[in-house]
């Protein structure tokens, strides 16, 4: 029998991304940039997060017209964000067959108490979290894939590392719990026992978990590769920067070799200015989209 | 016996594992250094373009060609499908050229259309083989010597050319390891 939209298709496709670089685009021209430096594959927007936040108002999903330029652009997967709990931006996005769907708090959420249901769609969904409770959350509402939230917009890497950190302190924690500490600690975090008994297992989150919210240099993307991370988004960071294409590929360069300080030193060399950064301490609560989501 | 896969991107970890169930040993490979040290090298599905520009950069396209010339045997799943093909159809991207057949990109559709289905594998046996194909590439013509190995409906998704072979769908994302045990039995010939 063939089944299409099954949990293990949703989340293999992740599983292919591991490695990888997703980056935020805007234009099929940018998109192509993308492709060419190697990017796994490109998060289509209208605007990035970095000016979303410059522009304030409400951020909303991108007009289907750019999504389609860019589907139509590129031969990698198309990602594409919706409102938190805007299940009708998200049922767009799957008529226009994209291939992953990102509930993004990089836009304004649609619903302040419940997020999608999205075991009730085909296309596979990214979500971000902070820790591991937020995190096997939306894997109970059917997220195939996960992404640390950091502070998007920033070009600074600080609030990634913290939950990334965060992510691997408690799985950690989980796993080391003997089993009959593990319903207090799904009580704590928030998190469905099963899933809790899952990553005990297992050792790890059930599916894929890149990390996202700030990373604006090959270094950060190395040293989110090396605190775990199974790959790297780029939101502002490669086009808001100097040289994007240049700066594109030593991003995919080092998230391949995190490891070899001798490569990362390589690409790292002349990259032009990169995108400039915000101090996250200054930033107002209203203004943390990592606070977003529940 | 040392498998290697090839750590580029994309599903490595799984690959090592079911290698690893096997009972053989499976070592990720980045360099051109750790090639010359494997009995055999699996190439993992992820996304075709990526692998294909960076085992260029890295020169591992050279040696991986040498080494399957001198009868190193190749098992490419997915993405590692359309690496190996002679022919990538209506694409110009960085390929090894190995096996005598033409691949065609995205060819079930996008990730909505991708599926997974009980697919008959006369070579493993009677028992149907649960196949997961994830925006999965097919075979729309092979050359001579190439053996194929399974279809769905009439595409080719799993094909044998003496010491090649290349899968459309991934064996890496489910249990049944009986694809990773005939390309050690390959490896062991």
């Amino acid at each position: 029998m063939v089944e299409q939209g099954t949990f293990r298709v949703k989340k293999g496709l992740a599983e292919m991304l591991k490695g990888g670089v997703i980056m935020d685009v805007t234009t099929p021209e940018q998109a192509v940039i993308a492709e060419k430096a190697g990017a796994v594959a490109v998060m289509a927007l209208e605007r990035v997060p970095a000016d979303i936040r410059a522009a304030g108002g409400v951020a909303r999903m991108a007009d289907p017209k750019v999504i389609e330029e860019i589907m139509e652009a590129v031969t990698i997967p198309v990602m594409a964000k919706v409102r938190i709990g805007h299940f009708a931006e998200a049922q767009i996005l799957e008529a226009l067959g994209v291939d992953y769907i990102d509930e993004s708090e990089v836009l304004t959420p649609a619903d302040e108490m419940y997020h999608i249901n999205k075991d009730a769609f085909k296309v596979p969904f990214v979500c971000g979290a902070r820790n591991l409770g937020e995190a096997l959350r939306r894997i109970a509402e059917g997220a195939a894939m996960i992404r640390t939230k950091g502070e998007p917009g920033t070009g600074n890497v600080v609030e990634a590392v913290r939950h990334m950190r965060t992510m691997m302190t408690e799985i950690r924690r989980v796993v080391n719990a003997p089993e009959d500490e593990l319903a207090t600690i799904a009580k704590e975090m928030g998190a469905p026992y099963e899933l809790v008994l899952q990553v005990k297992k297992a050792g790890r989150l059930p599916v894929v978990n890149f990390s996202a919210g700030g990373i604006a240099t090959p270094a950060d993307a190395a040293l989110m590769m090396q605190l775990g991370a199974d790959g790297i988004f780029v939101g502002s960071g490669i086009f808001k920067s100097e040289n994007p294409e240049a700066r594109a590929r030593a991003v995919v360069r080092a998230t391949t070799h995190f490891n070899d300080p001798e490569v990362l030193a390589e690409v790292s060399r002349g990259l032009g200015e990169p995108m400039a950064g915000l101090d996250v301490t200054t930033l107002k609560e209203e203004e943390r989209m990592q606070l977003r989501g529940w | 016996m040392r498998i290697g896969v090839l750590a580029l991107q994309g599903a490595v970890t799984e690959h090592i594992d079911a290698v690893t169930r096997c009972g053989a040993r499976a070592v990720p490979v980045k360099t051109t250094a750790e090639l010359h040290e494997v009995d055999g090298l699996i190439i993992p599905g992820g996304e075709s373009t990526t692998i294909g520009r960076l085992m260029v950069e890295y020169g591992l396209d050279q040696v991986i060609k040498e080494k399957a010339a001198d009868g190193l045997p190749v098992f490419g799943t997915c993405a590692g499908l359309i690496l190996l093909a002679e022919e990538i159809a209506g694409h110009e991207q960085p390929h090894l050229r190995l096996m005598k057949v033409r691949a065609v990109r995205n060819s079930f559709g996008r990730q909505r259309e991708s599926f997974e289905t009980d697919l008959s594998v006369p070579v493993l046996g009677e028992r149907p083989f649960r196949a997961v194909f994830i925006r999965a590439p097919h075979i729309d013509s092979v050359g001579a010597g190439v053996e194929v190995l399974a279809r769905v409906g009439d595409r080719i998704v799993f094909a044998r050319q003496g010491h090649l072979m290349a899968s459309a769908f991934h064996p890496e994302l489910v249990d049944d390891l009986r694809i990773h045990k005939l390309f050690l039995e390959m490896c062991s010939a």
